[in-house]
């Protein structure tokens, strides 16, 4: 049996598969078996969805053929990553994206020293050009380099400080971007020699739109409030949306499986082909069903005699053997009792504390089982007046 | 002699007993080609380990059940060595980063950038990619999290990963945004008896439905648990009827200890007694966690209703405090302290 770490065989492997296989082919494939979230990621600046302030103002410089040093910050799935990496392939085109632009990431190493190199060795390499007049016709191709410090927000405070010397250093030719999560997670010295970009979670509207167009050139068939469902369950995280649009359509058999040809044959595979619910979609997002909420809300009720221990203990131990996350649960919860018009508002504000220490537990790491028992019981305590 | 647990374990998704649906989507996952990375959760004894398997299989076939164990060293920035073992097959591998605690971030930086940039040695491979099977992701340090985002995007031509874990609250959310996730509820107690009857059947040994009964109530769903109980009480008797009484493990019996312990008497004497049965439970490498979750279980039966949600409270209290502090016998001792409290003063107004 050939070794997972014989590198040899591998490479070897890998240069026969290059030289044996027909390129074009292999392309046509590759597209067909990426997870769709690659395949729709946005490939110009005018492709990305909802940022629009942020994006006019990037054409904007893209035309200026200049930059400043760049923070791009807001939630996960919202197309950092993808704008930033559009905006650098419409500045040098395909040619130079190489010998333009770095990109290091969180799973780069990120020592001080390391970054120091990496960028000295980076910024120092000769800008190379293109003399082709066509080429420059169509990219702009700018005298600096731009160095992309993706995930910014995993760097140490102290990898943070000296980067502030670097960038000042290389300042005429390179531009930095930095991008992240959180914006606090980033040193104020840092961030205040930035131009600072924030991308909102993703608007109904404009989600709606995005996934919309892509059923329809995956030819996935939507239920009405699907789309609806899938934005509410991704919570403006487009990424998360695409997922689950592309294993419900697995799910409903609505995609060919690898290795069926598209062309012949498609409207016989239309035929028998179902649509996406919103409850397939609530199922793969692990949006626990209601009823199971309400049984455990029927629990929590109060009763003659305070003594519904036993029924909230059973419905909590049979939630946590079925796996449902204890946030997931806390969100719903928090929902059933919340909007529920029989609960007095004194009653209210009081459950809205035990859910806010409940939260913080959860993130600490606390047992889910003794944390959700603790909440349900509390909440149950305080409806019955104790 | 292999225990019953690994010995019948189903082999494919056909082979699966329970949750049908799952291993339906499983499959068409697997069968077209543009598999995603997968984060898997669930309660342990769920069966999370066995459907993945049976997945690989699935995706590879019967190639992927050939594995073999790699030592590999690992070097930090500080020059340390890291000694750390892969499990592979020519398909994919698995590891257990928690094994080396803060260096995490090391061994998946190097390992997965590593796979990623490599292809398939076996040219006929049904997919083009490998998979990487992350087990206790819920464990791993936000370094090593954040070292995997950008990784599963760029590397998604070569690289799928198989995150595992309990729960998916210790999962930053670009890495749950990256993924799909697939819940693994533990079995019903009906399916739990339909899991045991068949290794019964397998095993020659004559089902007894009601022992079935008592041994799936008992594992609380938990099918790893209900396995081994089931052949411990074969091994242990020579006759097995259906009110062959299960055995519990010797830890649980001390913590029952415990339970009748502090309801007997509460004194600070009664603490300290309990103070070395709780430390005896700890140098057994007993979790924290599972000793004071039993104990407060093992209460419950013992009081009344109106003391539960109040003993509850406190549990979680300290339960909280043992994830977040340093010194875990503290709070389990406290927690005793608390609840002599909670039931003397309790007590005491029933005499008023
Ligand atoms: N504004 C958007 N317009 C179009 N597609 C988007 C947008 N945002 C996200 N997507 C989709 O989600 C995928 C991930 O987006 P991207 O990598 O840019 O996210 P990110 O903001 O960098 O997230 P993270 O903080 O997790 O790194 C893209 O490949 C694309 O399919
Ligand atoms: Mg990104």
């Amino acid at each position: 049996m050939a070794s997972f770490f014989d590198l040899k065989a591998r490479k070897a492997a890998a240069a026969n598969g290059v030289a044996s296989k027909d390129n074009e082919k292999k392309d046509a494939e590759n597209t067909r078996i990426q997870p769709w979230v690659e395949k729709y990621r946005p490939k110009t600046l005018s492709d990305v969805t909802a940022q629009d302030h942020t994006i006019t103002v990037l054409q904007r410089t893209l035309q200026a053929s200049n930059l400043p040093h760049m923070l791009f910050y807001g939630p996960p799935g919202t197309g950092k990553t993808s704008t930033i990496l559009a905006l650098a392939k419409e500045l040098y085109g395909p040619e130079l994206m190489k010998s333009r632009v770095l990109e290091l990431n969180a799973s780069d190493e990120r020592g001080i020293s390391i970054v120091r190199e990496k960028v000295k060795d980076f910024a120092r390499m000769q800008l190379t050009n293109v003399s082709s007049p066509a080429y420059k016709a169509r990219y702009p191709c700018p005298p600096f380099k731009i160095i992309i410090l993706d995930e910014a927000d995993s760097m140490t405070q102290d990898a943070q400080s000296a980067l502030r010397r670097t960038m000042e250093t290389y300042s005429k030719i390179t531009r930095f971007c930095l991008i992240c999560n959180y914006v606090t997670r980033i040193i104020d010295p840092l961030a205040s020699r930035c131009s600072k970009f924030r991308f909102k979670s993703l608007d109904q509207g404009n989600a709606k739109r995005r996934l919309e167009e892509i059923a329809e050139k995956e030819r996935v068939g939507l239920e009405d409030g699907a789309v609806e469902g899938l934005i509410q369950c991704a919570e403006g995280d487009l990424r998360k949306a695409i997922t689950y649009l592309q294993s419900a359509a697995r799910l409903v058999g609505a995609v060919q499986p690898a290795g069926v040809d598209k062309g012949d044959g498609e409207d016989e595979m239309d035929v028998d082909k179902k649509a996406v619910s919103v409850k397939i979609v609530q199922d793969i997002a692990g949006v626990i069903p209601d009823e199971t909420i309400q049984r455990l809300v029927k629990a929590m009720r109060p009763t003659t005699l305070g003594g519904n221990y036993t029924g909230i203990a059973k419905e909590v131990e049979d939630m946590v053997a079925d796996g449902w996350s204890a946030g997931q649960v806390v969100n719903q919860l928090y929902q059933a009792v919340v909007y529920d018009e029989t609960i007095e508002d004194a009653q209210k504000n009081k459950i809205l504390m035990v859910f806010s220490e409940i939260d913080k537990r959860l993130v600490d790491g606390a047992d889910e089982h003794l944390s959700i028992l603790d909440l349900a019981l509390r909440i149950s305590g305080i409806l019955g007046g104790r | 002699m292999a225990l019953i647990v690994d010995k019948h374990r189903p082999r494919s998704l056909d082979a699966l007993t329970y949750h049908d649906e799952l291993s339906d989507r499983l499959r068409s996952l697997a069968q077209s080609g543009d598999f995603p990375h997968l984060l898997f959760y669930g309660p342990s004894g769920a069966g999370k380990k066995t459907r993945i398997v049976a997945t690989l299989k699935e995706l590879y076939g019967p190639g992927v059940e050939k594995i073999k164990i790699d030592a590999r060293v690992f070097q930090t920035s500080s020059n340390r060595k890291l000694e750390f073992n892969i499990v592979a097959s020519v398909y994919h591998l698995e590891i257990t980063p928690s094994d080396v605690g803060n260096y995490d971030r090391v061994v998946i930086q190097d390992l997965l950038k590593e796979v990623a940039q490599t292809q398939q040695v076996d040219q006929s491979a049904r997919q083009r990619f490998k998979v990487v099977v992350i087990n206790e992701a819920d464990h791993l340090t936000r370094d090593a999290q954040a070292a995997l985002r950008r990784t599963m995007e760029k590397y998604s031509p070569n690289l799928r990963l198989i995150l595992v874990g309990e729960s998916t609250a210790g999962i930053i959310s670009p890495i749950r945004s990256r993924c799909l996730l697939v819940r693994v509820a533990r079995p019903t107690v009906g399916e739990v008896k339909g899991v045991l009857r068949g290794s019964c059947e397998r095993e020659g040994w004559g089902v007894r439905e009601g022992l079935l009964e008592r041994v799936a109530k008992e594992s609380g769903r938990n099918l790893r648990k209900a396995l081994l109980i089931l052949e411990a009480v074969y091994a242990q008797n020579e006759k097995v009827t259906d009110t062959t009484p299960i055995p519990p493990p010797d830890w649980e019996g001390l913590i029952e200890q415990i339970a009748q312990e502090i309801m007997a008497e509460h004194t600070p004497a009664r603490i300290l007694q309990v103070r070395s049965k709780l430390y005896d439970l700890l140098t057994h490498c007993i979790p924290p966690t599972t000793i004071l979750k039993t104990l407060t279980f093992k209460l419950m039966p013992l009081i009344d209703d109106a003391l539960k949600p109040e003993v509850i409270k406190w549990s979680a209290f300290y339960e909280h405090r043992i994830k977040t502090g340093t010194k875990v016998i503290f709070h389990l001792e406290a927690f005793v302290a608390k609840f002599m409290r909670i039931l003397e003063m309790y007590l005491m107004s029933m005499d008023m």
